[in-house]
């Protein structure tokens, strides 16, 4: 019986060594203007 | 750090620092809860009492395979980002997205405005070419080397300076590919002055458009009215659908604002889905807690009910073929942002900055009018540089409040203003927005989980999968 499932996500802190090219959008200028997040960005680094 | 929680039958554990999801079954879910304070043995003895008919070598197995995304950094992964959090200010910092507010007055009166109306608390004032033509050149002399620059047209209501906005764009496209940029438009509109040339220029030039529609008629005329006190709705809604069905796909936001008036705002969600529309976002009201229609601590339990009521909903319409995007529902677990981004957030102060018509800087348009928060202003650039780095420093580890939540790499430690507001600093918190903005987080996620774990959902699991959209698959062709 599969007591777990792992849903296939981001590795976040392999994202320490190639992320922060900052290409993404601001998170508020989308649609909320009164909220922060940035889960629902979308991550905009090609390389 | 994890979190465990169960919604909609499922039991989901989301792990903090890997980014981790994971769905699990109740024998799983009562093992990672002991996990990390008990031994394997102490766990068997207690999992002998809470599931007697598991027999222990499969107890075991779990407790292996528990161990096994410990091992691997999914389960229980350690916080190695505090350090990094705390460089940022030595990073050069770029300006990249700028707030323009083109026109500080308003067609407009809604009772609940942030911006007083569109005037800010100051004079009425519409921004001139020349000096957003500054704000355009003062964006690219500071963007450093970043390409994508984001200009939003803001007010008050942009629309009563449209000529302008027209020619800023003008502007930008002509000189954007000698200077490698590339500029990205969103245009945010009440939709009373919406007509062909805006729909035709709009469409063609601006890569979001966020349109305010609170959702029902009696519930948006309420709020939305006129000077004379007339409500709106009847003038906007065939302006937007006009606008958004000549959109070709590009992307909008119907933006509503709930409040105490209607807790129940699910049902304007899916008014604005009953016309047609299917990019929405709904926000909480931000406003004096003194005012009649403030959203209150006893409304949490039903404002988390619907949110829930939200997700289950939005799941049967991907089922039926007919999905609509909740604006914080969108999560993208594979192709979302990189932990920078997730401990830095919105960028105010920094990347970003509202503009006013007069040209002066402020770290975003919820501080616009605060003398306190002027930055400086776009001919001498930032001269408040104790401010800007104090914004720098306002991070997801910057704030005492958040040391112990599982979802800040979700909102990067909240809105500075919302917090600026709520307590006096920007380093504070705004425990109602945190409150809602974990529940909301909770959807998103559970959402997720059932994408992967229904097979009737499965089929649309690739639609929902890029932030923006479908990426090309036939599962919802029909």
């Amino acid at each position: 019986m599969n007591h777990i499932q792992t849903l296939e996500t981001r590795d976040l802190a392999a994202s320490l060594n190639n992320g922060g090219c900052g290409e993404c959008q601001t998170s508020c200028q989308s649609a909320c203007k009164t909220s922060c997040g940035v889960a629902n960005q979308q991550c905009e680094n090609k390389n | 750090m994890i979190h465990q929680y169960k919604m909609n039958g499922y039991n989901i554990v989301v792990d903090v620092y890997s980014g981790g999801v994971h769905a699990v079954d109740e024998l799983a879910y009562d093992i990672i809860a002991l996990f990390e304070n008990h031994s394997a043995d102490e766990i068997v003895a207690e999992m002998a009492k809470a599931h007697p008919e598991t027999p222990e070598s499969e107890v075991r197995e779990v407790i292996g395979a528990v161990q096994g995304l410990k091992d691997a950094g999914k389960l229980f992964a350690p916080d190695i980002y505090a350090d990094h959090a705390f460089d940022f200010k030595n990073r050069s910092t770029v300006v990249k997205a700028l707030c323009l507010h083109v026109a500080h007055t308003c067609n407009l009166n809604c009772e609940y405005c942030f911006a007083a109306q569109g005037k800010f608390h100051g004079q009425a004032a519409l921004m001139s070419f020349e000096t957003g033509k500054r704000a355009l050149d003062f964006l690219i002399e500071n963007s450093g080397t970043r390409r994508n620059l984001e200009v939003d047209f803001f007010g008050g209501e942009p629309l009563m300076n449209w000529d302008v906005c027209k020619r800023l764009i003008q502007y930008a496209r002509s000189i954007e590919k000698e200077k490698g940029k590339n500029f990205r438009f969103t245009l945010t509109t009440n939709g009373m002055n919406i007509d062909d040339d805006v729909i035709e220029f709009a469409n063609k030039e601006c890569h979001n458009v966020v349109l305010s529609l609170d959702g029902r008629k009696e519930i948006h005329d309420a709020k939305r009215v006129t000077a004379s006190g007339k409500g709106s709705y009847d003038t906007i809604v065939p302006k937007f659908q006009k606008l958004v069905q000549a959109r070709g796909g590009k992307g909008y936001y119907m933006r509503g604002t709930f409040t105490r008036e209607n807790l129940d705002f699910t049902n304007d969600i899916f008014h604005m889905a009953d016309l047609g529309f299917t990019e929405l976002s709904m926000e909480p009201v931000v406003c004096a807690e003194t005012e009649p229609y403030a959203l209150r601590k006893e409304d949490l339990p039903v404002l988390f009910d619907q949110y829930e009521l939200l997700a289950k909903d939005m799941l049967r319409r991907e089922k039926e073929g007919h999905p609509i995007t909740f604006y914080h529902y969108m999560l993208d677990l594979t192709g979302g942002p990189c932990v920078y981004k997730r401990i830095s957030g919105c960028g105010s102060g920094t990347e970003y900055m509202a503009v006013t018509p007069t040209g002066e800087l402020y770290p975003c348009h919820q501080f616009v009018g605060d003398p306190a928060y002027k930055m400086g202003d776009i001919w001498n650039g930032v001269t408040n540089t104790a401010l800007r780095d104090e914004f720098k420093l306002c991070n997801a580890y910057a704030r005492p409040d958040c040391k112990d939540c599982w979802a800040r790499l979700y909102c990067s430690g909240g809105c500075a203003a919302n917090a600026y507001h709520a307590t006096g600093s920007i380093k504070g918190i705004y425990e109602y927005g945190c409150e809602l903005f974990r529940k909301r987080m909770e959807c998103a996620i559970m959402m997720q989980v059932a994408r992967q774990c229904d097979p009737a959902l499965a089929a649309y699991a690739n639609h929902a999968k890029g932030a923006t959209g479908c990426d090309g698959c036939s599962a919802c062709a029909d």
